[in-house]
């Protein structure tokens, strides 16, 4: 069977959670098939990551070149494409980098794409029988992914169990000086930092967060009262911001804050993995939904079929009764 | 400034409940609702944007069937200029890859300065603009929020990253780029719009049109096939509160004093 590498984004010196992800599907894809980590960057950051590895995996192979300083999909794509076999399974994280560079990779190396597998069922043959989720979470696929010409797949971050770090002696294999060239013509600028609002939602113990079920900004009133008697504060997700209802920074999900609070209201909010991706910490979620079928009532402790427009005012003004 | 936007018409996810037919193999597609892609409409609007400020024109591409004319109309009463159907039982059942070589074909036979897609469709996997960028040997940013125009021939481009963060990136044309939501806000289209746009002739092209061998095309050329639609196990599952109004909201306040909310 053919090697298994697996691609470790890091950042600030430290490699992402993933990397402990991906012994567990590749496991599942071929459990006789050997992992390897890849890392690529500059200087002493990508080192300290590459040795940290080690204690995950058998080998880490390791490019570092001055263009690799910022993981520019395209300048990274190049650098894969020199020193991976033709016939590689690899693995990347189902995130903002990872549908940058999966899929022209796939076209490149002419091998089958993957995306955003979140359970593997098994080989047969060449055929890896893979699971993933479409229309938002509403319904989930089976898709065969034909494996004989390689692999490129996206891996959902949390879908697959961590393993514990330290159980290997793995070795660091040098390809830096195989990359050659690695010019390419989109050129990285800087990074622009999300910008602070007037409240951190990131600070608060109870969230009130709203969604598509708000239907109309002038209805964001009802949150803020419903927030004011519970002692918390107003976020939402994805679609509020897009319809420029509420500052990106109240914005809870992958795109947007990472939330820990002890109670997370999740008001007419469906439940992407985008948006769930960003509450942490594992609160007391209470979701209200009209739609029975919302993937937000798989996470939630507490669920509400109820339309929130009716149902937060009643619960506000009992919680200002009760306290007085 | 030539853009091409690659459409898709979609279940809308937010009209629709969701539930699989009785093989299992397909979602029950009866008495769906469709509409345009979310991420394609403001695809769309950047595009008529870019046009309004630089001049050029504005294509809209889908690759379907005659029952997907309707959103290239629909994007046409927006302000696109022209709408192509790309349509051939061939193409049934194209895996990503599949769908990025229909639309290469049809990119090949234009001058585009710019190829849009939306950053994801129905699918979830945001696969066909990186995947179209590479076979077209072009550069490629996704997940694009925002767009500057610098001389021509160069453009600056923001892309969406973790944490609410921006990436910028300069790119030469031409490019591809995948539209993230937000970077807009797409404008409302009338039912005079769509009663202008009614009669206009919508080109429809098949494979031997394309300059396509059918035989690799659609499910036989796939490398990745979608087997059957289940629905997963629910994980843990909420404790649903039931009874009137009322009554669910003293349960649920007892449960938030509980539980640290009140």
């Amino acid at each position: 069977m053919t090697q298994i590498f697996a691609y470790i984004p890091f950042k600030n010196g430290s490699a992402d959670d993933i990397a402990l992800e991906y012994p567990s599907a590749a496991e599942k894809i071929d459990a006789g098939a050997g992992v390897t980590a890849v890392v690529t960057g500059a200087g002493p950051d990508l080192d300290g990551v590459a040795n940290e590895l080690t204690q995950v995996y058998s080998q880490v192979l390791k490019i570092d070149h001055g263009a690799l300083s910022y993981p520019n999909a395209e300048i990274v794509r190049k650098a894969l494409l020199k020193v991976l076999p033709a016939d590689a399974i690899i693995l990347f994280p189902h995130d903002t980098f990872g549908m940058d560079l999966a899929p022209g990779l796939s076209v490149k190396m002419d091998a089958a794409y993957a995306a955003d597998i979140v359970d593997v069922e098994g080989i047969e043959g060449t055929t890896l029988k893979t699971v993933r989720q479409e229309l938002g979470g509403a319904v989930s696929t089976h898709a065969a992914v034909d494996l004989s010409a390689g692999a490129v797949m996206t891996v959902r971050p949390g879908a697959f169990a961590p393993v514990d770090a330290a159980t290997a002696q793995g070795c660091v294999m040098d390809k830096s000086a195989e990359v050659g060239d690695l010019t390419a013509p989109r050129k990285f600028i800087e990074v622009v930092e999300a910008e602070t609002g007037d409240v951190d939602i990131t600070k608060s113990d109870i969230l009130v967060s709203v969604g598509r079920g708000i239907e109309d900004e002038e209805n964001i009133e009802m949150a803020e009262e419903l927030a004011a008697a519970m002692g918390g504060v107003v976020s939402c997700s994805r679609p509020i911001v897009d319809a420029k209802w509420m500052e990106k920074s109240r914005q809870v999900g992958t795109s947007g804050q990472t939330v820990k609070p002890k109670v997370y209201m999740a008001m007419g909010i469906s439940g992407s993995f985008q948006h769930m991706g960003g509450v942490k910490g594992n609160p007391f979620i209470v979701a209200v939904n009209k739609n029975p079928k919302a993937p937000i009532f798989q996470v939630a402790e507490v669920g509400i079929l109820e339309d929130i427009l009716e149902f937060m005012p009643e619960l506000s003004e009992k919680i200002e009764e009760m306290s007085g | 400034m030539e853009i091409l936007v690659c459409i898709k018409r979609v279940p809308d996810a937010a009209e629709n409940e969701f539930e699989l037919n009785p093989a299992g193999n397909d979602i029950n597609r009866e008495d769906l609702v469709y509409s345009v892609n979310e991420w394609d409409n403001y695809a769309v609007e950047e595009a008529i944007q870019m046009v309004d400020d630089l001049g050029g024109r504005v294509t809209v591409v889908t690759v379907g069937d005659d029952d997907d004319e309707e959103i290239l109309r629909r994007e046409m009463a927006m302000g696109a200029d022209n709408g192509v159907l790309l349509a051939d039982d061939a193409f049934k059942g194209s895996d990503g890859q599949g769908l990025a070589a229909i639309l290469k074909a049809e990119i090949g036979q234009g001058d585009y300065d710019l190829i849009l897609t939306g950053a994801q469709a129905d699918e979830g996997a945001g696969q066909v603009g990186g995947m179209l960028a590479a076979m077209l040997d072009l550069p490629y940013a996704s997940l694009v929020n925002k767009i500057e125009i610098l001389d021509g021939k160069t453009i600056r481009v923001g892309r969406e990253i973790e944490g609410g963060s921006q990436e910028i990136n300069e790119i030469q044309l031409p490019c591809v780029l995948s539209i993230q939501t937000g970077i807009n806000d797409p404008r409302y289209v009338g039912i005079r719009g769509i009663r202008k746009v009614a009669k206009v002739d919508i080109p429809k092209k098949s494979a031997a049109d394309l300059g396509l061998d059918p035989a690799g095309m659609g499910e036989a050329g796939a490398k990745t096939r979608r087997v059957d639609y289940f629905v997963p196990d629910a994980g843990g599952g909420a404790e649903m509160l039931e009874g009137s109004t009322e009554e669910i909201v003293e349960t649920l306040i007892e449960k938030l004093k509980a539980n640290g909310g009140l």
